[in-house]
């Protein structure tokens, strides 16, 4: 784990400050959190609280209610395959058996809007289509040069 | 900066073209022409939305567009070996872009203009009919401007369908006040990106019909909600934003009218339910994304308990055409109870996947055979899911259907959205059947019981059916599993979770008795 120091306090503060602290720019602010410090450390839950003033059990609430939110950091590279219908059509199961077997990290995407060229996944926020698992092995490595 | 002597050339900026490639196709272009002295102007559009022909490189010459495609970053040296600048032929040219069947048959209304312009100019977004309803709209009265959306027919193109008229009309009635507008940008149906392929290709025209959806009913404030597995629809729309805000287009004296209206662009986070319209509202409050109960109904009390609008990216870009040209204009357009065109959306297993926005009325057959030509993978195809994970699975026989609202509900499906999401020979139904419960499962906003625990039950119970274990037993279970949801659900993700499931099992029931008749 990361550790937050007083730094880092700042900063979760001053993103807090561009949205002028209002509680319902929570989940923007969670997201340039997470885009920051690569996840939601519980420190800076604490600090969002204070400086939105709202209680840390509703930032809990809201960060464990949506799927984009964690709690501790990627262990690898931020990868998502879709496992939605379109690209099951298409065998997006097997690309999930490979990469598991091949021991990628990955979460599971419900739909990213590439369905006439699945099988999809999402490298990093960028969107790739028409992978197998040839072609992901390929993209990984790319990505870890 | 119109360079005269330069040559025009289009490769999409759409963020399913460069999924395969679009981006190394225009660097390979830029590097060159660059290298061959030749001067060209290189503009990244929208997708023309034939997704098997992307990278789908265009040429701008004296007889219109030619098109080349699909061009990976290998077959460009050889593009300008034959001088494909000046149209030349060569194996991947697909001759004039607007003369390619796929697109020629299409009735483009609400995509007029994308995949033609630069999405962020606003120069060529005037010069191809941009702003003519805004302002239109602009000289019309709140209540005419209400009248001619009622007049089009125009219903929510989100799923639920409903007059977008009347929904307008309500919150017009409401006392002045703070008031907001929604653009639901969540598109969430697997088989469906018509959404994001607009806000792509073409922000402005979401922009033009929200600031008139504002001065319709007197709102001042709207919200994009964007999807996060949308990121750079969202990065269009909020350049879009900036962009409309220096020239005046937003902000408080719209086009000197004394109108004013902001927009803002929130990204949700991973939230299947945050598409239905009282989940979004609490997301953009910032709030968990749980289901409300109607009424009241948002046109009433909505965003931070104001009238609040709450449309589909679609419903809010047809808005100025319409307005443009007329209720009767698009009113012409379609059948019955369903007016104006609708952007059908092809997945799946199909050869020639894509966007066809054409009439209502058109056959599922037409769509799949004619324009999809088919399965990818060679196989017969076995089904259709349509209008996205709470739709139903259409088998080949009932593909004579006619896509209307009302036709679609006779037989037993669904338009949602609009999409299609072909299965071909091999796809095990009980196993898609499991998934809708799984599905609902993992996106159930948790408010309901029999939502929230009647999905893990009935995944449970296809699983004992996937493995022969009591299958009769398991499947009356299972039927009373989806009544209890269909009739114990506040809203539709538990509500309709049933309809694939149900329709699997019609269908389909040879997939359901497999273990258990060996
Ligand atoms: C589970 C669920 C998910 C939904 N997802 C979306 C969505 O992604 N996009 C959308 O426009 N409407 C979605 N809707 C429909 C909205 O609740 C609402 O009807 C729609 O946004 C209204 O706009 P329209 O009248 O222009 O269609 C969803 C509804 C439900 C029940
Ligand atoms: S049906 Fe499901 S998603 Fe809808 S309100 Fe109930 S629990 Fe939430």
């Amino acid at each position: 784990m990361i550790a937050t120091g007083p730094a880092n306090q700042d900063r979760v503060r001053q993103i807090c400050l561009a949205y002028d602290a209002q509680p319902s720019a929570l989940i923007e602010i969670l997201h340039q959190v997470q885009d920051e410090f690569g996840f939601l450390p519980k420190d800076a839950l604490v600090e969002i609280a204070d400086a939105l003033n709202i209680s840390r059990a509703d930032i809990y609430g809201v960060v464990t209610f949506y799927h984009d939110f964690r709690r501790a950091p990627l262990t690898g590279i931020d990868l998502k395959i879709c496992r939605a219908e379109a690209c099951q059509a298409v065998g997006s199961q097997k690309l999930a058996e490979h990469a598991t077997t091949n021991n990628y990290t990955f979460t599971d995407a419900y739909c990213l809007g590439n369905c006439a060229l699945g099988p999809a996944v999402m490298i990093d926020k960028k969107l790739y289509g028409r992978v197998d698992a040839d072609r992901l092995d390929q993209l990984l490595r790319q990505k870890g040069e | 900066m119109m360079d005269q002597s330069a040559i025009t050339l289009y490769v999409p900026g759409d963020s399913a073209a460069c999924s395969v490639g679009a981006d190394e196709v225009a660097q390979r272009i830029s590097e060159i022409a660059q290298s061959k002295n030749i001067h060209i102007k290189l503009i990244r559009n929208g997708t023309r939305g034939m997704f098997w022909l992307e990278p789908l490189v265009e040429v701008q010459t004296g007889q219109g567009r030619l098109a080349y495609g699909p061009v990976t970053p290998d077959d460009v040296e050889s593009l300008f070996e034959v001088d494909f600048l000046h149209g030349k032929l060569h194996e991947l040219a697909l001759g004039l872009t607007n003369e390619i069947p796929y697109f020629a048959r299409q009735q483009r209304l609400t995509f007029a203009r994308c995949g033609i312009t630069d999405p962020l100019c606003l120069v060529d977004y005037e010069n191809h009919g941009g702003l003519v309803g805004l302002r239109k709209a602009l000289a019309d009265t709140p209540e005419q401007i209400v009248e001619t959306v009622t007049q089009s027919g125009l219903r929510g193109r989100g799923g639920a369908g409903f007059p977008t008229g009347i929904k307008w009309k309500t919150a017009l009635e409401q006392p002045a006040g703070q008031k907001y507008i929604c653009a639901n940008a969540d598109e969430g149906d697997s088989g469906t990106f018509a959404d994001r392929i607009l806000m792509e290709g073409d922000p402005f025209c979401l922009l033009e019909g929200m600031v008139i959806a504002g001065r319709a009913v007197g709102a001042s404030i709207g919200y994009i909600y964007v999807r996060s597995e949308y990121p750079d629809a969202a990065q269009t729309m909020r350049r879009a934003v900036d962009i409309w805000r220096a020239a005046k287009l937003l902000g408080d004296d719209i086009d000197g009218s004394g109108q004013a209206f902001e927009i803002h662009v929130r990204m949700g986070a991973g939230s299947y339910i945050c598409g239905e319209d009282t989940s979004m509202l609490e997301s953009i409050e910032g709030k968990r994304g749980q289901v409300k109960v109607k009424p009241p109904i948002p046109a009433i009390d909505g965003l931070f308990g104001q009238p609040t609008i709450i449309n589909n990216v679609l419903s809010l870009a047809s808005i100025p055409i319409i307005l443009a040209k007329g209720a009767d204009f698009y009113r012409d357009f379609g059948q019955g109870r369903s007016r104006g065109t609708q952007a059908f959306q092809l997945g799946g297993d199909i050869a020639c996947g894509g966007l066809v926005e054409t009439a209502f009325g058109i056959t599922m057959r037409e769509l799949i055979e004619d324009f999809g030509q088919g399965s990818r993978s060679g196989k017969a195809i076995r089904t259709v899911q349509a209008g996205g994970p709470l739709g139903a699975y259409v088998p080949v026989s009932d593909f004579d259907m006619q896509m209307d609202y009302e036709k679609m509900t006779e037989a037993g499906a669904m338009l949602g959205h609009g999409g299609l999401v072909v299965f071909s020979e091999g796809v095990n139904m009980a196993a898609q059947a499991r998934f809708a419960m799984q599905f609902c499962e993992i996106e159930s906003c948790g408010k309901c019981t029999p939502c929230r625990i009647g999905s893990v039950r009935g995944k449970e119970t296809l699983d004992k059916i996937m493995v022969g274990e009591n299958v009769e037993q398991n499947l009356e279970l299972l039927d009373e599993i989806c009544e209890l949801l269909t009739k114990g659900s506040l809203c539709a993700m538990g509500g309709l979770t049933p309809m694939p499931v149900q329709s699997a099992i019609q269908h389909f029931r040879e997939d359901f008795a497999q273990q258990a008749k060996e």
